[in-house]
């Protein structure tokens, strides 16, 4: 069988710490080759390997079965190796045409030939049907389209085996679609492909083999369609993972969260809440599910104080909360894990311990009379790092801009529930994470749950809201357009309800 | 290399670098650079006297330093640093002359009215970045040039049309026989205790209180500050306040301990811009500030002797000045430059 790449025996440490520990990894010529590990697994180590950011300690490194040295991404370049970063490298008020140049600018006695480029790029958007308009500036363009310029950037540049590093993080279901497409085209056109990722779904939709790593050791290749997602799951995580968290049947109380004819506006003045009405019991699980912007974000933002509340009426524990500061919302009783951690749930230049008293910093006992105790801070930080397995470098002094995605939500579900709110509201709350961080997750919501506590959870994955949710609403445009049980539903209905269609009466109400 | 001898090394390279390329600027202007830096020296160190001079010279970029680091920390880029410090001048000038009090409640007094006439300035930038997101920038540099024409006029109005404001009382003047006596007569005076301890006020507010937690929190994450239930606006306007604060009272230094008056002024004292760097210099941090202002008070004292006893002139200084500033502000590239070689050295072994 002929491998375009081969890597044999990879190592690479920094200081004590080994990223990679004997890998190897051989993809074929044609094939979709995805690379599976945790977050911290060491994946990227490995292809910025490959790509020449750095040197490998032990290895070798063979190219169309010529063994190589890739000592920068130049030379990774001319061996025809081509990287779609995760985070795009794209000049935002540039052209398509004037990105994908950029480096490698065609002059003719100093002057950029920017017609004969544009035709190039139009030539081969067509060739592999991308569908991108070279003269459009990319702010002007979606987050898909701006990922295919960067897949013509590489091409632009001769490349024939692709390195895709975790491609579908910020697309949207369609647009994953969509890429999914252009992959199978690229490899029709003879192009090899590396899919660096944690999501099982599109490895098992698109890949063809898939090599998995854990903990910088590599755990083995397998054929995708000799195994399934759990088989996969569990080569990743090394332990049975279950995907349907076990759960015992609701016991839901009195009625905690209470909102009646709710109207939030955008920042624009645009009403994105129309009317919405919503209870939340007491030792119940409520999911929403619905489409990325059909108010979501309003209503979080309006319950906890963030936003104002135009019309309608919030109450909790039969308490009016509407419309009062953040601070006296958080103080009657409610936890707050924000859908962007990084905005709002964390000050990422903070230590750890200040992350986790940041919600209570100026209460007793840390703070007395002005003076903040950063030997309590600690203390606390210390224990709720223990109780919810945050790993970082040094504990809680570690930055918190210094630790994986994962970890730094742990941190931030730890702080909201050890507070012990009667509302817990989780938006988003495994986004981008991998299995067994989810898995962990959700156990703590669900406990959350069981010791009689009211928890709101708002998720655009609809698995998660099937899985972990007692009842689920279902919002549209603003309203809950209908509200039903996980066990009496399907992923097809709820498709249906959250593209707006209603089950019970006709369309067009 | 441990990183504490990188921290300890890394400024000294930098100097003796600046001092390097600041002779090759002197050599090639046409003067000796050895009596160019012997001058130089002697303009810090000489005898008590200029030492006493360098200590007064140190104490007024303290407090600018600092006024600008702590407006940074809470990611505020207080421009107005000379204005505010202008105004406190004013005030301290004023308050020291209009009345006859005791020692010890003149002095307070006059410090006081400083620094609340160097909070007013920033107050109002601060005001107008929380309520209507005008950035400070653009208002602190025009409240500079407001306070440098008012504070003029007022210097009429103060003293019936003369050029100054008359001499403070002796019950306000930090002008200490102590220090005049160990100096051989220089103008040293107490405000370079009052520093040190604003120094440790400032470390104290940032480190230890609620407040300086929420400032810096603000300063670092308006979004999750706010989610944490914490006033957004209010901070931006305090961390103003304080900043402003600290500005006045490095204008009573000069009001109540080096002039013990307040001329006209023909242009910017200049001590509100270099504070900017001596708040890079010390990277934003209390005690940082104050290395930084020694330094910056040090070669800008040491600097006035190189013209009389070098023949070097002025502007040839003043290059070499920046010079040494310049190589300790970059000292980020002697940083790196020095963990490749202790890199190399490693893997040789």
């Amino acid at each position: 069988m002929e491998y375009v790449i081969e890597m044999l025996n990879i190592r690479k440490q920094f200081g004590d710490f080994v990223a990679n520990d004997n890998i190897t990894l051989q993809l074929k010529k044609g094939e979709i080759h995805a690379l599976l590990g945790e977050n911290g697994a060491g994946k990227s180590t490995l292809m910025n390997v490959l790509f020449g950011l750095y040197q490998p300690e032990a290895g070798t490194i063979r190219v169309r079965g010529k063994e190589v040295k890739i000592t920068d991404p130049n030379v990774a370049n001319k061996l025809g190796i081509g990287m779609v970063h995760q985070h795009f490298m794209l000049v935002e008020n540039f052209t398509v045409t004037e990105n994908i140049i950029l480096g490698s600018e065609p002059t003719s006695f100093g002057t950029i030939n920017i017609k004969d480029a544009s035709k190039k790029v139009q030539a081969l958007s067509q060739q592999y049907s991308l569908n991108v308009d070279p003269n459009a500036k990319i702010q002007d363009i979606s987050v898909g389209m701006q990922q295919r310029v960067e897949i013509l950037k590489t091409l632009y540049r001769g490349a024939d085996i692709l390195i895709f590093d975790e491609p579908t993080a910020s697309l949207t279901p369609q647009e994953i679609t969509e890429l999914m497409h252009i992959m199978k085209r690229l490899i029709e056109e003879g192009k090899s492909i590396i899919l660096i990722t944690h999501k099982l779904k599109e490895i098992m939709e698109v890949s063809d083999r898939v090599t998995v790593i854990r903990k910088g050791k590599g755990i083995g290749t397998v054929t995708t369609a000799e195994t399934d997602p759990k088989g996969l799951a569990e080569l990743m995580v090394g332990r049975q993972v279950v995907f349907k968290t076990e759960k015992k049947e609701p016991n839901p109380k009195d009625v905690v969260l209470q909102i009646d004819s709710l109207q939030v506006a955008d920042n624009r003045g645009i009403d994105k809440v129309k009317g919405l009405n919503l209870t939340v019991r007491a030792g119940e699980i409520v999911g929403i599910a619905g489409i990325d912007g059909n108010g979501q974000s309003e209503l979080i933002e309006a319950i906890t104080g963030l936003r104002k509340v135009k019309n309608g009426k919030i109450t909790l524990n039969g308490k009016d909360i509407t419309n009062l500061k953040p601070r006296k919302i958080t103080e009657s009783g409610i936890g707050h894990i924000p859908q962007d951690r990084h905005k709002h749930g964390l000050v990422l230049d903070f230590p750890v311990g200040h992350n986790i008293a940041l919600q209570t910093y100026y209460q007793k006992p840390i703070s007395k009379s002005g003076v903040i105790d950063y030997k309590k801070v600690n203390e606390i930080a210390r224990k709720i790092i223990e109780e919810y397995d945050v790993r970082s470098g040094e504990g809680e002094m570690s930055i918190a801009r210094s630790l994986s995605g994962g970890n730094q939500q742990k941190a931030i579900i730890g702080r909201e529930i050890s507070r012990n709110p009667d509302l817990l509201i989780a938006a988003l709350p495994t986004r981008g994470l991998d299995v067994g961080a989810i898995e962990f997750i959700h156990r703590r919501l669900i406990e959350q749950r069981d010791n009689g506590k009211a928890v709101l959870l708002i998720s655009f994955e609809l698995d998660e809201v099937m899985n972990v949710s007692d009842r689920i609403a279902v919002i549209y445009d603003g309203s809950i357009i209908d509200t039903v049980l996980p066990k009496e539903t399907n992923e097809q209905e709820l498709g249906l309800l959250m593209a707006g269609q209603s089950l019970t009466e006709k369309v067009g109400d | 290399m441990s990183k504490r001898v990188v921290n300890i090394l890394v400024p000294l390279i930098s100097i003796v670098l600046g001092l390097i390329i600041g002779a090759i600027v002197m050599a090639v202007s046409g003067f000796n650079p050895m009596d160019g830096y012997i001058a130089l020296w002697n303009g810090i160190f000489m005898d008590t006297y200029t030492m006493g001079e360098t200590v007064r010279q140190i104490t007024p970029y303290v407090f600018a330093g600092l006024a600008v680091a702590f407006a940074f920390r809470t990611g505020l880029f207080n421009i107005g640093v000379e204005g505010q410090l202008i105004m406190g001048w004013l005030a301290a000038a004023y308050v020291g002359q209009a009345f006859e009090l005791p020692t010890f409640i003149h002095i307070p007094l006059a410090l006081l009215a400083a620094a609340a006439a160097g909070a007013l300035w920033a107050f109002i930038p601060g005001l107008l970045k929380a309520r209507l997101q005008v950035h400070e920038v653009i208002v602190t540099i025009m409240m500079n040039y407001i306070a440098l024409h008012v504070a003029n006029a007022l210097i009429e109005v103060i003293s019936g049309g003369a050029e100054r404001t008359p001499k403070i009382h002796e019950s306000a003047s930090l002008r200490s026989e102590f220090f005049e006596s160990i100096t051989d007569y220089s103008r040293m005076h107490w405000g370079f205790l009052i520093a040190l301890l604003v120094v440790i006020l400032m470390w104290f507010i940032l480190e230890k209180t609620t407040r300086g937690y929420e400032l810096k929190a603000v300063g670092f994450n308006q979004h999750a500050s706010q989610y944490a239930g914490m006033n957004v606006k209010k901070n931006i306007v305090l961390s103003m306040i304080i900043s402003g604060a600290f500005a006045g009272l490095g204008g009573a230094m000069e009001a109540l301990g080096t002039f013990e008056n307040m001329s006209k002024l023909h242009g910017f004292t200049g001590i509100g811009f270099d504070g900017i760097a001596v708040a890079l210099l010390g990277a934003n941090q209390p005690f940082g500030v104050l290395l930084g202002a020694i330094l910056f008070g040090s070669l800008k004292n040491g600097g006035l002797n190189m013209p009389s006893e070098a023949g070097v002139p002025v502007e040839v200084v003043s290059i070499v000045i920046a010079l040494v500033i310049f190589f300790v502000a970059s000292g980020y590239i002697i940083r790196v430059a020095l963990e490749r070689f202790s890199k190399k050295k490693k893997e040789v072994k």
